[in-house]
């Protein structure tokens, strides 16, 4: 089947004829949508946003900010998007387009994609109290300051009854199966895991797309171009979140908004990482799958899996397996995924850690990619630790444990000495290297900082 | 009256910008038919010759149409604004990543395809990176030149106190969140008409003809707004345009050319990294007695503008102090990077901040408050700046100085922070007010100039042109305004039209915050011009005097009798049935400046803008990373023309100042590479970094005589406000030990977490001599 068709601002819109790796922005500006802008094709300005209706946990659905230059448009066959010009017009905008008048836009560049992330928080189901601003850190202004950006945003209130809240009301549009081609290039979009299989057997090379928050700019800044791209948006079993009695399991294609709406403070380190992890518009699309799938040793999940004791279900046509996680990465982006295999599910054992916390030390202190990461997860009792482990981002290779550190501390006392001492055998664990991001000598050093900062910090609250 | 100016309207373009209306040039391309998009191939190396090009692999990808290369060019094949040292085909590639060819196709993806097939092989040369190497090899641009005043040597000789040092500023990339574009086309009569994002149409326009060999009238250049400029594209929207420009005379076909983020950073200048060196003499209050400064900047592969931005730092390294003797030398380094170039505050930023730290670093040794020391300096009224100008408003910098103190409880929150800092052990808090004075003109003297043409049609509604162009800073909106104001009319009466140099020749770029000042001049007069003539016209209608004619919110009626009120329009349909002439043009030029370059002296500037900040940071000194709590502001805009408009230029200017001295850095690898080219490795601020409490008052009683309703320039001075927040964080660390804090710039994280670590050490103060 080579129809492909989406709506867009209420109409249906043909997408047929389009090559598979093109980009939703593309794709609308083309279509003369030009509101929706590029301002850095790698989903760290927001320019871009626009508004996709997902489907909420009670079979409404809510308007999800996401940003365009890493969507495919094939990959949103049968949804509904939402531009900047879909929201208000000159004649008729929007409170969430006339809050941003007074001081909000200098150029005006960055002024819709604000629009489009101030929309869909303005229209959050759950939102009870005033528009949380961190739904704003995507996106980036050079010329405002920001200031009359916040002001307007929380000069907002709760949405009156419109057409845009009645929308919400009626169910998400489906995600169907799909298979696109074009010009012999394809993207199939199963509807099960089975499918996932059938496609990945036939088609070893086939690049899985989860967010596609890391695919999409190897598309826009590495000139990628994929022969066949597997979208797994309509897999439902990939979508599970499911609490047993030793465990929870999060499927790979959950986004991180949604685990983060789900868990709420139920495992403390991943409370703690959530809002350090990019911003809105991405946690929106990516999943914990795609983290573990681009294998970074500065990805931001791993290190508070690690620390968590996560493991990582693998399935292929062959059947499936399950890897503790610091099994799973191999080497620099290298993991112990076999052709044909994907990221399943990740299995979090109920912790029996007493102290939890997440450490991300970056340039920025939101929505960027961590210098150092340290999850630490102590079991203390009586004073004395039971139990450590600490999963760690940015200072080798792949994402680590500290070994030595964890074994050290195992039957000493949780004071500031043994503490100053485990950070010496951290520092000494691992040799970072130096990039742009920070030298080799501040990661070392962080490293150590960061079990005396995580002492201090229990001397604080206790 | 309701006065339009001083009234806190919105941005004139706001409703388009949050709808996502309004136009940017590349917003333009879809709209047209036949397009070409244009994609360049790029050397891998920053320093080469080109010894073989052959591009005709490229021809046999689909949808190629042409490779434009040098063989191409009909003029010169040169784009330099000034001197003529930038090959629009090189043939030495002189920075890494640098275009070599253009190629041409239906799409931009045919277009990216067929660039990758180009072969060129190269000659590799030996790069120079840094400053460091450049000072070295002596690879400059420029000979040392500079300014004098006094005898800073026998001063440093004779001083009780001396402080030597070095400091080196990291650069900023623009970061428009528009990136260059450019689209071309030959229009219905023959011309080559260019949409282009840049801030200097008629360079644009120039140097296209030049290149295209054509005369400048065969050549339009329209610039509908700008998705930000900052200075960026002042002198560099030139090359992409020239390709457009040259692609559609070659084709016939539209042709576009759009830089993505990454070739945006990788070809275009920033602003100047600077070192600098000193010596300064002071006693032991803290009064600078002499100081001698030299200056390095870092100008990259061309020249550019880096000769006055240059020469903007050394105007600028006294800031808001006397320095009774005082030399500052510098010299334009030449290497293989990206030719940097104009950026908000053109070189004064870096002057200013120079200062700055050579004042703390006084202060510091000295043990003194360092507002103190700062204030021990400052100009009073009748002091002149090192190249002899006097102070004009001198005052105000003490006024702001105090009431600023006074609104931010600076006294106060000083006890408060010391005794958070001797109770907290891993979170410091510092706070730090700095004054800033900035000097408003172009420093070429004939660039003070501009033009306007102001029509009324039939109907009352009137149509405004100007040279000037709207990047953001609210330029139009102001313009907008000070016409309605002098015609008396309502603010919706009155358009603009797109900037355009076939409507107002010969313009200035809009830079050097000059953009208000000299066409908002320019459109007064020719304003003033047609309501003289209309005067007439109801003088007549009237039976009374025409200057005895009041023009309101778009009624007119004799002084003093509103009852007899008639409207606007009427008048002007009378105006035009007498064969009144209802078109005016306008032109102004800056009065009272000169300045002589050779012997370093004149009045270079027409007056001062002034204002101070006061910053509040807390670092964590476990990590570096640090908070701005709270900024209070107090900034000279003269009478704002808008309020609104400047307030958002003062917290912009400002929090992009703090994104220079704090986040954003700038790394070359050792083959000079730029290893942040892309919004993933360059951070700027987020809302995230918003300081809790910011407030922002404009000086009261600031009226600037002679300037457009008494307004003053905005657009740069705020920026350097923001050397308060490094200052601040200088403060903290220095409250860990007590030697002189030596902190590099930008601050980032792990340089505040270096800058505590050395202060943790106290080894010994550096650098420190008395004599
Ligand atoms: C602006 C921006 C900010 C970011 N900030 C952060 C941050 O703060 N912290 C952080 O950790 N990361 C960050 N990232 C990286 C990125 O968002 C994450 O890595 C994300 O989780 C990837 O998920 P995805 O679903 O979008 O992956 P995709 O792009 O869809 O896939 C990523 C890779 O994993 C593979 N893959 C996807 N799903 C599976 C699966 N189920 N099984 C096997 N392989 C799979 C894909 O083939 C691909 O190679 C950021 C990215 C951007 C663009
Ligand atoms: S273009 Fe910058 S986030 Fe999409
Ligand atoms: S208004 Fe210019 S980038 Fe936000």
């Amino acid at each position: 089947m080579n129809a492909l068709e989406l709506t867009i601002n209420g109409s249906r819109v043909d997408a047929s004829g389009i090559d598979p790796n093109t980009t939703l922005l593309n794709f609308v500006r083309s279509k003369g949508l030009t509101g929706s802008k590029e301002g850095c094709a790698e989903g760290e300005c927001g320019a871009c946003a626009v508004a996709l209706l997902r489907p909420d946990a009670d079979g409404g659905c809510r308007y999800e900010a996401v940003n365009a230059c890493l969507c495919l448009v094939a990959g949103l066959a049968g949804a509904e998007v939402l531009t900047v010009e879909g929201i208000g017009s000159s004649e008729s905008p929007h409170p969430a387009q006339m809050a941003l008048m007074q001081g909000g836009s200098q150029c005006g560049y960055c002024t819709p994609g604000f629009a489009v992330s101030l929309f869909c928080e303005y229209h959050r189901t759950d939102r009870t109290g005033p528009i949380n601003l961190e739904a704003l850190c995507g996106n980036l202004c050079r010329c405002t300051g920001y200031r009359p950006i916040a002001e307007g945003a929380l000069s907002l209130g709760l949405p009156q009854a419109s057409a845009f809240t009645a929308r919400l009301e009626q169910p998400a549009p489906p995600v169907p199966a799909l298979e696109y081609a074009h010009d012999g290039r394809r993207l199939t979009r199963p509807s099960s895991l089975a499918d996932l299989f059938a496609a990945l057997t036939a088609d070893p090379d086939a690049k899985l797309v989860a967010g596609g928050t890391d695919v999409l700019c190897e598309i826009n800044i590495r000139h990628a171009r994929y022969q066949h791209l597997v979208s797994l948006d309509g897999i439902p079993e990939l979508q599970r979140l499911l609490w047993t009695d030793d465990a929870l399991e999060i499927g790979a294609g959950v986004s991180i908004s949604t685990l983060e709406a789900a868990l709420g403070n139920r495992i403390p380190l991943l409370a703690e990482l959530f809002p350090l992890y990019a911003s809105r518009l991405i946690r929106n699309r990516a999943t914990l799958g795609g983290n573990l799938g681009t294998a970074s040793p500065v990805g931001d999940s791993s290190p508070v899996l690690l620390a968590l004791g996560a493991s990582v279900r693998l399935e292929s046509v062959r059947g499936e397996r399950t890897v503790p996680l610091q099994e799973f990465f191999t080497g620099f982006r290298k993991t112990a995924l076999e052709v044909g295999e994907i990221v399943t599910a990740i299995v979090i054992p109920t912790t029996t850690a007493t102290h939890q916390r997440f450490f991300k030390i970056a340039k920025r202190g939101r929505d960027d990619i961590s210098t150092v990461s340290v999850a630490i997860a102590l079991e203390v009792s009586g004073g004395v630790i039971r139990n450590a482990k600490f999963g760690l981002g940015g200072v080798a290779a792949t994402p680590a444990r500290a070994f030595n550190t964890e074994a050290f501390l195992v039957g000493k006392p949780l004071e500031l000495g043994v503490m100053r001492d485990a950070g010496r055998i951290l520092e000494s664990e691992f040799t970072p290297l130096s990039d742009h991001r920070g030298s080799a000598a501040y990661r070392s050093a962080m490293l150590g900082q960061t079990l005396e900062r995580f002492i201090a910090g229990l001397e604080v609250s206790a | 009256m309701s006065r339009i100016v001083g009234r806190a309207v919105p941005h004139e373009s706001a409703l388009e910008h949050v709808t996502g209306a309004a136009l940017y040039t590349d917003d333009l391309g879809v709209r047209l038919t036949n397009l070409l998009h244009a994609w360049p191939v790029q050397a891998p190396h920053a320093h080469a010759l080109v010894t073989r090009l052959e591009t005709t692999a490229a021809l046999e990808v689909a949808g190629v149409v042409r490779v434009l290369t040098a063989a191409d060019v009909p003029g010169e094949n040169d784009t330099g604004p000034g001197k003529r040292d930038e090959p629009l085909f090189p043939s030495e590639i002189m920075f890494h990543g640098m275009w070599v060819a253009w190629v041409l196709a239906d799409s931009e993806e045919a277009a990216r395809l067929g660039a990758a097939r180009v072969v060129v092989e190269y000659e590799v040369l030996p790069v120079v990176v840094t400053l460091k190497d450049a000072i070295a090899q002596k690879s400059f641009h420029t000979e040392a030149g500079g300014i004098s005043r006094g005898d800073a040597d026998s001063a440093l000789e004779t001083a009780t106190r001396r402080l030597s040092g070095e400091f080196f500023i990291g650069g900023q990339e623009h970061f428009y969140l528009e990136t260059n574009a450019a689209l071309a086309y030959l229009d219905e009569s023959g011309q080559l008409f260019l949409q282009s994002s840049t801030q200097h149409p008629t360079e644009t326009q120039e140097i296209v003809a030049r290149v295209c060999d054509l005369d400048k009238h065969a050549v339009t250049v329209q610039c509908l707004r700008m998705g930000g400029g900052f200075g960026g594209k002042e002198t560099q929207a030139n090359v992409w345009a020239c390709v457009a420009g040259l692609g559609a005379l070659l084709t016939k076909r539209p042709v576009r050319v759009r830089l993505n983020r990454t070739l945006d950073m990788t070809f275009t200048g920033k602003r100047h990294p600077f070192l600098g060196k000193f010596e300064v003499a002071f006693d032991a209050s803290g009064k600078l007695e002499g100081l001698r400064l030299e200056l390095f900047s870092d100008g990259g592969w061309s020249l550019d503008l880096s000769d006055p931005v240059l020469w903007r730092a050394m105007f600028h390294s006294d800031n808001a102090y006397l320095i009774p003797h005082f030399q500052v030398i510098g010299t334009v380094c030449k290497t293989h990077k990206t030719s940097q170039t104009a950026y908000r505050g053109f070189g004064g930023p870096q002057g200013m901040l120079m200062i700055e730290e050579i004042i703390s670093r006084v202060a510091q040794t000295l043990n003194l408050e360092p507002d103190a020391v700062r204030e021990r300096n400052f100009y009073v009224d009748g002091d002149e700046t090192h190249y002899g100008q006097r102070v004009g408003g001198a005052e105000r910098i003490g006024r702001i100085w105090d009431e600023l103190k006074v609104s931010s409880s600076y006294a106060s929150r000083r006890d408060e922070i010391r005794s958070f800092n001797s109770s907290h052990a891993h979170a410091k808090r510092g706070l730090a007010i700095t004054p800033v004075k900035f000097g408003i003109s172009f420093t070429a003297t004939f660039y003070n100039q501009a033009g306007a043409l102001v029509l009324i049609y039939k109907d009352g509604s009137v149509l405004v042109n100007h040279g000037g162009t709207e990047m953001g800073q609210g330029l139009h909106t102001k313009i907008l305004q000070i016409a309605a104001q002098t015609l008396g009319v309502p603010l919706t009466t009155v358009r603009l039209a797109p900037t355009r140099t076939d409507k107002i020749p010969n313009t200035s770029a809009t830079a050097a915050s000059s953009g208000t000042d000299l066409n908002g001049a320019a459109v007064r007069n020719a304003c003033e011009t047609l309501k003289a003539r209309l005067s007439h016209v109801a003088a007549q209608r009237f039976g009374t005097a025409a200057a005895d004619v009041v023009f309101e919110n778009g009624v007119i009626y004799p002084l003093g009798a509103p009852e007899k009120a008639v409207d606007w329009k009427s008048v002007v349909m009378n105006a035009y049935v007498q064969r009144v002439q209802l078109f005016s043009d306008g032109f102004y030029r800056t009065p009272n400046i000169h300045w002589d370059k050779a012997k370093g002296k004149g009045d270079a500037f027409y007056y001062f803008a002034y204002g101070a900040a006061v910053s509040e940071v807390e670092i964590n000194t476990f990590t570096g990373e640090y908070q701005t709590r709270r900024v209070d502001i107090l900034h000279d805009v003269g009478d704002s023309l808008s309020p609104l408009i400047d307030r958002g230029q003062i917290e912009g200017g400002f929090y992009q100042g703090m994104g220079w001295l704090t986040l954003e850095e700038l790394v070359w690898n050792a083959d000079g590479r730029l290893v942040t080219n892309g919004a993933s490795t360059y951070k700027l601020p987020s809302l995230h970094e918003l300081p809790e409490t910011f407030n922002v008052n404009f000086l009261t009683r600031a009226g600037q005589d002679g300037v457009i309703y008494g307004s003053k320039a905005v657009g740069e001075p705020p920026f350097m406000l923001a050397i308060s927040v490094r200052e601040a964080l200088k403060d903290a660390i220095h409250s860990l030990g007590r030697q002189v804090v030596s902190l590099a710039s930008p601050a980032t994280p792990e340089a505040v977490y270096w800058a505590l670590e050395a202060q943790r050490e106290t080894v010994a103060p550096l650098e420190l001599e008395t004599v």
